[in-house]
C-alpha cells in the first residue's frame, strides 16, 4: 500500500471556531477512503482542505501539513491551479455549467491548454466513458447539459473532473441528492474508478461507506475518533464513540 | 350580524371604486398625455424635418444634426461608461473582500444615482470645460452622461453577477481555473443578460437626458461630422425640444421631437424586455 496524501497536525478554524483538531491521516494510493460521522463533524471541511478549497472562505485559518506527492499543499509557493488539476472534486449538488455536454467536459482540458480538436474528441470521449454515461449522451454532447436529470449531471460531473486527469478525486456527499438508481450507478462508478485513481468520499450514508470504501474515518466535532480498514471499523470499532455512531445511538 | 355585514359589503364596495378610481386616473393620464403629444407632434413630423439642418435662409426647420448628436452621444457615454462600469461591477462582486468598502462604495453608488442630472451637469462644466479645457460639444457631454450612468451600469451589472450561483464559481475553482479566468468564462457569459439591460436602460436615460448636456454639449443645431461634434457645441433631440419650444417659439417642432422621443423610449423599453425574455428563456 502506498500513501498517496499524507496529513499530520491539521488544525482549522473559521474565525474563532476550530472546526478541524490535529487530524493525522495516510491516505493510501488506488483505494477509496470514506468519512463518515455526524453533521458538522468537519469531514467536508477536511475534504475542502485537501484542494484548498477552503481559501474561498474569508477567515480561515490553517495549520498543520498536507502532503502530496512531496509537496507540502499549504506552502505558500503552491499553485492552487496545479493542485486543483491533481485534486479533483465533485460537489454534493452536480452543478453542470450552463454549457453543452462537450463543452462542460472541455472546460477542464482547454482551461488548461488544451486547443486541438482532435485532443479534445478524445478527451471528452474517454472522460464520459469513464464516467459511465457515454452511451446515454453520445448523441447529444452540442446540447445543454441542463437537460440532464440529476443522475445523470453527477456523472457528467464527475467526468467533467476526470477530464483534467487527477491523481485524486474527492466526493462531497456526491450522492445525497440523487435518488437510489443513480446512487447505485455512481457508487458502482466509485469503484471502477479506484483502478486509475484515488477516491476519498465524504457520505452521511453507513451503508454506503461499507459498499464502496476500503478504508474508513470516523469524524466527531472536528476529530478523527477512529481511521481504518472499513471491514475492521464496521465489525469490531475500537473507540467507544465510533460503536455508538455506526449502531445508530446517534447522528 | 345583518347590520353589521351589509355594512361591511357598502365598505367594501366602497373600497373597491376608490382603487378602480386610481388605476382609472393614472391610465388616462398615461393615455392623455400620449394622446396629446402624438396629436400635435406626429402632423408636424415631416421627411423634411428628419432629414435636413435648420436653415435661416429658407427659414426651414430640420432636427437631423440633433438625431445624430444623439447617436453621437450614446456611442461616446456608451463606449466609456460599459468597460469602466463593468469592470467596477466585477471587482466589487468578485474580487473585493472588504465588504465595509463594499457596502460604501454600493452606498454610494445608490446615492448617486439620486442625484439630480442639473447637478451633473454643473459638475460637467465646472470639471471638464473649466478644469480640462474641453470645449462644449459631445465629448464633455458624453463624459458628463457616464457620470450620471455610471451607477446604473455598476449596479445592474452587480445586480446580474449576484444572480449567478455560486457552484458555477465553485466548479470552475475545482478544475483548476484561476480567478480570472473562472470570471470570464462561467461568470460573465451567465450575467450578460443583466449587463445588457441595464445598457439598454441607460441609453434610455442619455436619450431622455437634458438637464446635464445644456452646458456641456451645448445649444448648437448644425450639421456636424463626429469628429467636429466632439468638440463643437451640439444639441441632442432633448435639448434641440427645449431650445425650439422656450427660444424660438416652434411648438409644432417641439411636439415632433417629443413624438419621436416618445417612440425610441418605447423602442428602447421593448428592447430591453425583449433581450431580457429572449435570454430567460434561452437558459
Amino acid at each position: 500500500m502506498s500513501v498517496i496524501l499524507q496529513v499530520r497536525d491539521l488544525n482549522l478554524w473559521y474565525g474563532d471556531h476550530q472546526a478541524l483538531q490535529n487530524i493525522q491521516m495516510d491516505v493510501p494510493a488506488n483505494e477509496i477512503t470514506a468519512l463518515i460521522g455526524p453533521s458538522g463533524c468537519g469531514k467536508s471541511t477536511f475534504l475542502k482542505s485537501i484542494n484548498r478549497m477552503n481559501d474561498l472562505i474569508p477567515g480561515v485559518r490553517i495549520e498543520g501539513t498536507v502532503t502530496y506527492s512531496g509537496i507540502n499543499i499549504y506552502d505558500p509557493a503552491v499553485d492552487t491551479t496545479w493542485l486543483r488539476k491533481q485534486i479533483g472534486m465533485v460537489f454534493q449538488k452536480p452543478n453542470p455549467f450552463p454549457m453543452s455536454i462537450y463543452d462542460n467536459i472541455a472546460y477542464g482540458p482547454r482551461t488548461h491548454g488544451t486547443r486541438s480538436k482532435l485532443q479534445l474528441d478524445e478527451i471528452v470521449e474517454t472522460s464520459l466513458r469513464d464516467a459511465a454515461i457515454w452511451n446515454e449522451v453520445k448523441d447529444r454532447l452540442k446540447s445543454s447539459a441542463l437537460g440532464l436529470s440529476g443522475g445523470q449531471q453527477q456523472r457528467l460531473c464527475i467526468a467533467r473532473a476526470l477530464a483534467v486527469k487527477p491523481d485524486i478525486l474527492l466526493m462531497d456527499e456526491s450522492t445525497s441528492a440523487l435518488d437510489p438508481i443513480s446512487t447505485a450507478k455512481i457508487e458502482d462508478l466509485a469503484v471502477e474508478l479506484k483502478s486509475k485513481y484515488t477516491v476519498i468520499i465524504v457520505t452521511h450514508n453507513m451503508q454506503q461507506a461499507t459498499r464502496v470504501s476500503d478504508k474508513t474515518a470516523f469524524f466527531l466535532l472536528g476529530e478523527v475518533v477512529e481511521f481504518g480498514d472499513t471491514e475492521r471499523i464496521f465489525s469490531t470499532p475500537v473507540d467507544k464513540r465510533t460503536e455508538d455512531y455506526i449502531t445508530g445511538r446517534f447522528g | 350580524m345583518e347590520h353589521l355585514s351589509s355594512r361591511r359589503r357598502a365598505y367594501d364596495r366602497g373600497l373597491r371604486f376608490l382603487l378602480y378610481l386610481c388605476a382609472g386616473i393614472t391610465c388616462a393620464l398615461l393615455v392623455f398625455l400620449i394622446g396629446y403629444i402624438f396629436y400635435h407632434g406626429l402632423g408636424s413630423i415631416s421627411w423634411q424635418l428628419l432629414s435636413t439642418q435648420s436653415s435661416y435662409l429658407n427659414d426651414t426647420i430640420g432636427i437631423l444634426p440633433n438625431l445624430l448628436n444623439t447617436l453621437y452621444i450614446i456611442l461616446v457615454s456608451m463606449v466609456v461608461v460599459l468597460p469602466l462600469g463593468v469592470g467596477a461591477a466585477v471587482y466589487l462582486t468578485e474580487y473585493a473582500t472588504n465588504h465595509k468598502v463594499v457596502n460604501i462604495i454600493e452606498f454610494a453608488t445608490e446615492t448617486l444615482t439620486g442625484i439630480p442630472s442639473i447637478i451633473f451637469g454643473l459638475v460637467g462644466m465646472l470639471f471638464f470645460i473649466q478644469i480640462m479645457g474641453l470645449k462644449q460639444g459631445i465629448l464633455a457631454g458624453g463624459l458628463t452622461l457616464v457620470l450620471m450612468i455610471l451607477p446604473v451600469i455598476v449596479r445592474t451589472t452587480q445586480e446580474s453577477l449576484k444572480t449567478v450561483p455560486q457552484s458555477y464559481r465553485e466548479g470552475a475553482l475545482a478544475l483548476g481555473a484561476g480567478k480570472w479566468h473562472t470570471v470570464r468564462t462561467v461568470v460573465l457569459p451567465n450575467a450578460v443578460d443583466g449587463i445588457i439591460t441595464g445598457c439598454i436602460l441607460a441609453v434610455g436615460r442619455i436619450v431622455g437626458e437634458s438637464a446635464a448636456l445644456l452646458f456641456t454639449a451645448g445649444f448648437g443645431l448644425v450639421l456636424n461630422s463626429f469628429g467636429t461634434a466632439l468638440q463643437s457645441s451640439s444639441a441632442t433631440l432633448t435639448v434641440a425640444l427645449y431650445v425650439y419650444a422656450s427660444e424660438r417659439g416652434e411648438t409644432e417642432v417641439a411636439f415632433a421631437i417629443a413624438a419621436i422621443l416618445m417612440i425610441l423610449t418605447f423602442l428602447i423599453n421593448l428592447a430591453a424586455n425583449l433581450v431580457g425574455r429572449k435570454l430567460k428563456k434561452s437558459k
